[in-house]
């Protein structure tokens, strides 16, 4: 019996799972799934907790209900990957042999690495929105905050999600209008980057719905570190930005076993073929998701569109086939902009987000880089396709490549 | 597609005057589009070029805090030598495309 492993179940790792269980017969391929966490969260829904839209049971499942028959699943910390072995060793002491490894253990936030920044007002005033306890504990303060001076700040890409940190800019400006402080709230936006995005007509587009939403941007501001005493955050440039509630996108870093096991990058990113998602230095070893160091956005819809290449890389991979199946970097997302209304994104490594219809022409019926009320029910519609057919590795009406149709070009 | 000439070399460019063909970069090039900038290039400008040109080819995403680890220079300095905006003006110094790494 060959072996299949998966590390992480997260969105890449659930679908893959899945995808692979249907494919492989039985009889010849076990196929095991290590993760540590109990417990799925639906992460776009981490957005909407602080302002009191959902709250933790609203996006939280048990992880067993995703995984089909015949895989089994490990619940443990993974201590290394011993390629050299082809075994992963469990923090218990075990081992898991493998033929084939898929690698999707993600990425997490790491507020240590910026200096003052989990410190004494971590949680106090300066708080993050990528993990529940950092979603919860700034629900609790918007509560009761009576205004100021509210800070967006992203460390550095890469970034899980890269358009949250406008989608809560927006929802910002909602939620303090629709409270009635809205005056007594200076919204500052403040990014490594060179305006609200870095592809043209995105950015010219979400940067004057910035302006108009009377948000400031702070643009190639690069954190360096926060002064909990004053309550600014100073960039090496030599720039300070003052704050009363700094919501922090702290920098990312793979799964800390990636670095162990010498298979990343310097932030623990797997290193890994763009398009075919082949680790560089192991054959048998494929990424998939957050975990590699793929110059996409780190986001479910990759991930998403990711398994559709590697379930057909690993399959030629097991049949000794040159691996046909490319990922040309699609990725696609629902951009809330708070007031009912959403935009939509499509692109991929080569093609900047275009305006257009998605996904299919004429009759969308989503809108590309243009606000529509069915852009936000499409959003808050996705939580039951995410839980009953992503995740399952269903099919979705939608390619995974990206495709020109439907996009207006200039 | 847009060309410009540098140091009487003719070279693809987009939209915002960074190179589409990162192969038709040299040193000579980089000092007169530095010129533009207001830089003047010396040796460690030219390392740490070497280091987003190599990381470019390799297909890594490019980001600020990957200069941490570059072994060239730190983060401090590489605000020093490309005052402003230092990613966006070193990666067009160094004739590669802007740093897409956000979506």
């Amino acid at each position: 019996m060959k072996k299949l492993l998966i590390l992480g179940a997260g969105t890449a790792g659930t679908i893959m799972a899945n995808k692979m269980r249907k494919e492989l017969s039985g009889q010849e391929w076990s196929i095991t799934i290590v993760e540590k966490e109990m417990n799925h969260f639906y992460q776009p829904g981490f957005l909407f907790i602080p302002f009191g839209y959902y709250t933790r049971t609203d996006i939280l499942k048990p992880a067993r209900k995703f995984f089909p028959k015949g895989v089994k699943v490990v619940n443990s910390e993974i201590e290394k990957i011993d390629t050299s072995q082809n075994n992963v060793i469990l923090k218990n002491g075990t081992t898991i042999d493998y033929d084939i490894l898929i690698i999707a253990t993600g990425t997490r936030i790491s507020p240590e690495d910026t200096r003052g920044l989990k410190e004494e007002l971590w949680f106090k005033n300066i708080f993050d929105f990528y993990t529940i306890e950092g979603a919860e504990a700034l629900a609790g303060f918007f509560k009761t905050w009576q205004g100021g001076n509210l800070v967006i700040n992203i460390a550095d890409n890469p970034i899980k999600c890269p358009v949250a940190p406008l989608e809560f800019a927006f929802y910002a400006d909602d939620y303090f209008i629709r409270k009635g402080m809205r005056d007594k709230v200076k919204i500052t936006y403040v990014t490594p980057m060179s305006g609200a995005f870095t592809k043209p007509k995105a950015s010219k587009m979400l940067g004057s719905l910035l302006e108009r939403k009377n948000i400031n941007i702070v643009s190639d501001f690069f954190i360096g570190e926060v002064d909990n005493t004053n309550k600014k955050i100073l960039d090496f440039g030599g720039r300070e930005v003052p704050f009363d509630c700094l919501v922090s996108i702290p920098l990312h870093t793979g799964d800390p076993v990636i670095s162990k096991s010498r298979l990343g990058d310097e932030f623990g990113f797997v290193k890994a073929d763009k398009n075919t998602l082949q680790s560089v230095m192991n054959k048998n070893i494929f990424v998939i998701g957050d975990a590699g160091n793929f110059p996409s956005s780190k986001a479910g819809s990759v991930a998403h569109f990711q398994a559709d290449v590697l379930e057909k890389n690993i399959l030629d991979f097991i049949h000794n086939k040159p691996l046909t199946a490319s990922f040309d970097g699609h990725s696609n997302c629902y951009i809330e902009t708070g007031f009912g209304k959403g935009i939509m994104i499509d692109f991929n490594y080569t093609t900047e987000p275009l305006p257009g219809l998605y996904p299919l022409p004429v009759v969308g019926p989503f809108s590309l880089l243009k606000e529509t009320r069915l852009n936000h029910l499409g959003k808050l519609f996705f939580k039951w396709i995410y839980w009953n057919i992503l995740l399952k590795g269903r099919k979705l009406p939608v390619t995974s490549y990206m495709s020109m149709a439907g996009k207006k070009q200039d | 597609m847009a060309q410009k000439t540098y140091a009487g070399k003719t070279v693809d460019v987009n939209e915002e005057d960074y190179f589409t063909n990162p192969s038709q970069w040299t040193k000579e090039i980089a000092v007169e589009i530095a010129k533009e900038e207001g830089i003047v290039l010396t040796e460690q400008h030219f390392a740490i070029m070497e280091f987003l040109r190599n990381r470019f080819n390799s297909g890594e995403a490019l980001s600020i805090r990957s200069i941490n680890h570059s072994g060239v220079i730190d983060v401090k300095t590489f605000y020093q030598l490309f005052p402003g905006a230092p990613l966006k003006k070193a990666t067009k110094i160094a004739g590669i495309p802007k740093p897409v790494s956000c979506i």
